[in-house]
């Protein structure tokens, strides 16, 4: 074997790996938090929603679970294109994440639902709370942060998987890295480098779940155990 | 040009059977392999857990996009060209099972209380022996819904073999487009295709795992 | 009369100074004390006062940090210590049985006779029936643990020791999950090994028993052995602590 690495070849591109990682976090950002609030209501329409939306929400979860992502990716950025509207690939990069993981999410925080005891409601309908109040105080806030571990894990994931967008040409850390190897012709030491970096952000977001865990949780903070 | 028609789903069909056939490759192997760093990650030795926990971390910190462009550029980098598309992608797929497995598989051998493992101890029984008759039967049993479960992450993934240039489901739907560019209606078929082999394993994973929850109670 | 003439035979099982630690927990603060061959010792002592990490102690389970512990031979303290040969002189059985839930009543014994002491399966099988109708249990051979009552899965336990011929039983209160009836039978197993001769150290609650099958009697108390002596010693408490311990029980 009579491979020569040759990293620096790669040091005048770091701007442009900075971006992508900038464009990474920025992406899997926004499609946490948009699936995350597709997830849960799709949670409250399975477990408490008429009989159509729960049917519409079990169909949406299997879909969702049994496809592929990339074919996912596709079918919204044809499919878009198909009804006329013009959006920019990571419009339709951003909007394929979040039908992805609003599914995914759904069942986590369904699982997390179904963890409150009956007790619970019953206790907070003899205090008179309404039942708005009563989804968001008693149900809402113990259920996610009983599954928040669950949670972080799958965007994490999401995190990874934006990687996959780079098929539609969207502009993120992977189509960067593709750019630079096909403009350096050091291919290996490229991925070798981009992955590093996707290690690092892996570790990144798991920081900053935990550190919004424990901003948002006051009784994990204080007491540091498991709901 | 001619417009989608059953000729093209034949041919899809034919892609699905790679599909398959990558699925199985990845399975066995990331299995193997996975096992291999399950029993590492519980090794009385700490070196060699620590070497199973780094390698895990690895596998599950890295997009498997960029595990595949690693091995099929890291095989022309050791010197073997013109390596086939389906080892290179089976590699990938491998290497990519076998952390998520490995995972799953610790913390089934994990959940088997400690008092078998002392039990089994104070019957004289050797570390491989506790191992292999008390601990992992038992483990097993509750490896199979999760395990079946990430059967279904497999044949999903396989599709970024596509990028290798590999001829599976997502490949094909590709070639396809490129010829007649009906793309919505070729990639709803390809994602039935994906889900005919995908919703059976799911329903399986998801009544073994209220077996084993009824069999618990 | 007959402990003033040293005895031919060495303790089966001897410790001595023995200092154990969790953290800064102290468990054992200098536990000493004999087991001769044939012996029944009863431990008793409150919650917390290191029986059973005592008795875990004997058999290699926890390390210690000081003293010295002998048992059938080995070393306990030797770090250099076989454990795999201590276990094949010392049966141990624990207060929630721990079978394995996969194997038959029959499979659970005949696998340690197989695995490390090599026996076919016929002789495995053979063993197996032998220690069960020891613990009148023949009738339950092929089913499993789960279909048992406590008390059978109890005998059980106590029949997989035995198939391995130990020298010494260790038992850590194997009766305190379990109903008055369902305690009688094992205790009524008990009571047989002792009068064949088995050489015992029993974790117990049961006074009653330790008063009766027991021929030494160890009290524990923070960590020490605060009092020792025949079972008559229950009807005699020396120390305070032991008075306050017995009025307590009954
Ligand atoms: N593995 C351990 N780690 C930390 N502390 C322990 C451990 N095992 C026992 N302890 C502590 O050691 C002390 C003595 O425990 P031990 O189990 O020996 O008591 P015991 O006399 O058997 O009590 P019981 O009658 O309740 O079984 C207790 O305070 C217990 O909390
Ligand atoms: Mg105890």
């Amino acid at each position: 074997m009579s491979y020569q690495f040759d990293f620096a070849a790669l040091l005048p591109y770091w701007p442009e790996f900075a971006m992508g990682m900038w464009l990474t976090l920025q992406l899997s950002a926004v499609a946490t938090v948009l699936g995350f609030v597709v997830g849960t209501l799709c949670a409250i329409g399975r477990a408490d929603g008429p009989p159509a939306v729960k049917w519409a929400v079990a169909a949406y979860v299997e879909i969702i679970r049994n496809t592929p992502l990339l074919v996912q990716i596709f079918l919204v950025y044809f499919g878009i294109a198909t009804l006329g509207v013009h959006v920019s690939a990571n419009m339709a990069a951003v909007a394929a994440l979040v039908v992805n993981v609003g599914a995914y999410t759904s069942e986590i925080v369904r699982a997390g639902l179904e963890s409150v005891h009956k007790a619970q409601l019953e206790a907070a309908d003899c205090l008179g709370l309404s039942r708005a109040q009563t989804y968001w105080h008693v149900i809402l806030r113990p259920a996610v942060e009983r599954v928040y571990p669950a949670l972080t894990s799958q965007y994490v994931l999401l995190m990874l998987a934006s990687s996959i967008t780079s098929q539609i040409s969207a502009e993120e850390l992977t189509a960067v890295a593709n750019r630079v190897q096909s403009d350096t012709f050091r291919s290996f030491e490229t991925y070798i480098v981009v992955g590093l970096l996707y290690l690092l952000l892996s570790f990144v977001v798991r920081v900053a779940f935990w550190l919004f865990g424990m901003g948002v949780f006051a009784r994990r903070r204080k007491l540091g155990t498991a709901l | 040009m001619q417009s989608f028609g059953l000729i093209h789903v034949e041919f899809l069909a034919w892609a699905a059977l790679w599909t398959v056939g990558l699925s199985l490759i990845a399975f066995v192997g990331g299995g193997l392999l996975g096992f291999a760093v399950a029993l590492a990650r519980v090794s009385g030795s700490l070196a060699v857990r620590a070497a199973a926990i780094v390698y895990i971390q690895i596998v599950q910190g890295t997009p498997l996009l960029i595990l595949l462009f690693l091995i099929y550029f890291g095989v022309a980098v050791a010197g073997f060209s013109g390596v086939p598309a389906i080892l290179a992608a089976g590699a990938g797929l491998t290497v990519y099972s076998s952390g998520f497995l490995a995972e799953i598989w610790r913390g089934c051998i994990q959940s088997v209380p400690k008092t078998q493992w002392e039990a089994a101890e104070c019957l004289a029984l050797t570390r491989w022996q506790r191992m292999t008759r008390v601990i992992l039967p038992q483990a097993l049993r509750m490896a199979t819904a999760p395990t079946v479960g990430f059967l279904v992450q497999i044949v999903k993934n396989t599709s970024l073999a596509s990028v290798v240039g590999f001829v599976e489901l997502s490949q094909a739907g590709k070639l396809i487009n490129n010829s007649i560019f009906e793309p919505f209606t070729i990639f709803v078929t390809v994602a039935l295709f994906y889900f005919a082999l995908c919703f059976p394993l799911s329903t399986w994973s998801r009544s073994l795992e209220r077996k084993l929850n009824v069999s618990r109670r | 009369m007959s402990s003033t003439l040293s005895s031919p035979l060495s303790p089966v099982v001897s410790l001595s100074n023995v200092h154990k630690s969790f953290g800064a927990l102290k468990v054992l603060d200098g536990v000493s004390f004999d087991v001769g061959v044939g012996e029944v010792a009863a431990i008793i002592g409150q919650s917390g006062s290191g029986k059973s990490t005592a008795l875990r102690c004997i058999n290699a389970l926890e390390t210690i940090q000081q003293g010295t512990i002998q048992v059938c031979g080995h070393a306990i303290h030797d770090p250099a210590l076989d454990r795999r040969a201590l276990r094949r002189d010392v049966g141990i059985v624990f207060q929630s049985y721990n079978l394995f839930p996969h194997l038959t009543v029959e499979q659970n014994i005949m696998l340690a006779p197989t695995c490390v002491k090599a026996l076919s399966k016929g002789e495995a099988r053979d063993l197996a029936r032998e220690v069960l109708s020891h613990v009148g249990l023949e009738a339950k051979a092929d089913q499993y643990p789960e279909q048992l009552s406590g008390g059978q899965q109890q005998r059980v336990a106590i029949a997989r020791s035995l198939a391995m011929r130990p020298k010494l039983m260790l038992f850590d209160e194997v009766t305190s999950a379990l109903d008055p009836q369902l305690t009688g039978e094992v205790l009524k197993v008990m009571e047989t090994l002792a009068r064949e001769g088995m050489t015992m150290i029993l974790v117990t609650h049961e006074m009653a028993f330790a008063r009766k099958v027991a021929s030494k009697v160890v009290y524990m108390h923070q960590g020490r052995v605060w009092e020792t002596g025949t079972g008559a010693m229950l009807d005699d408490p020396q120390t305070p602590e032991l008075r306050a311990f017995i009025g307590n029980g009954l």
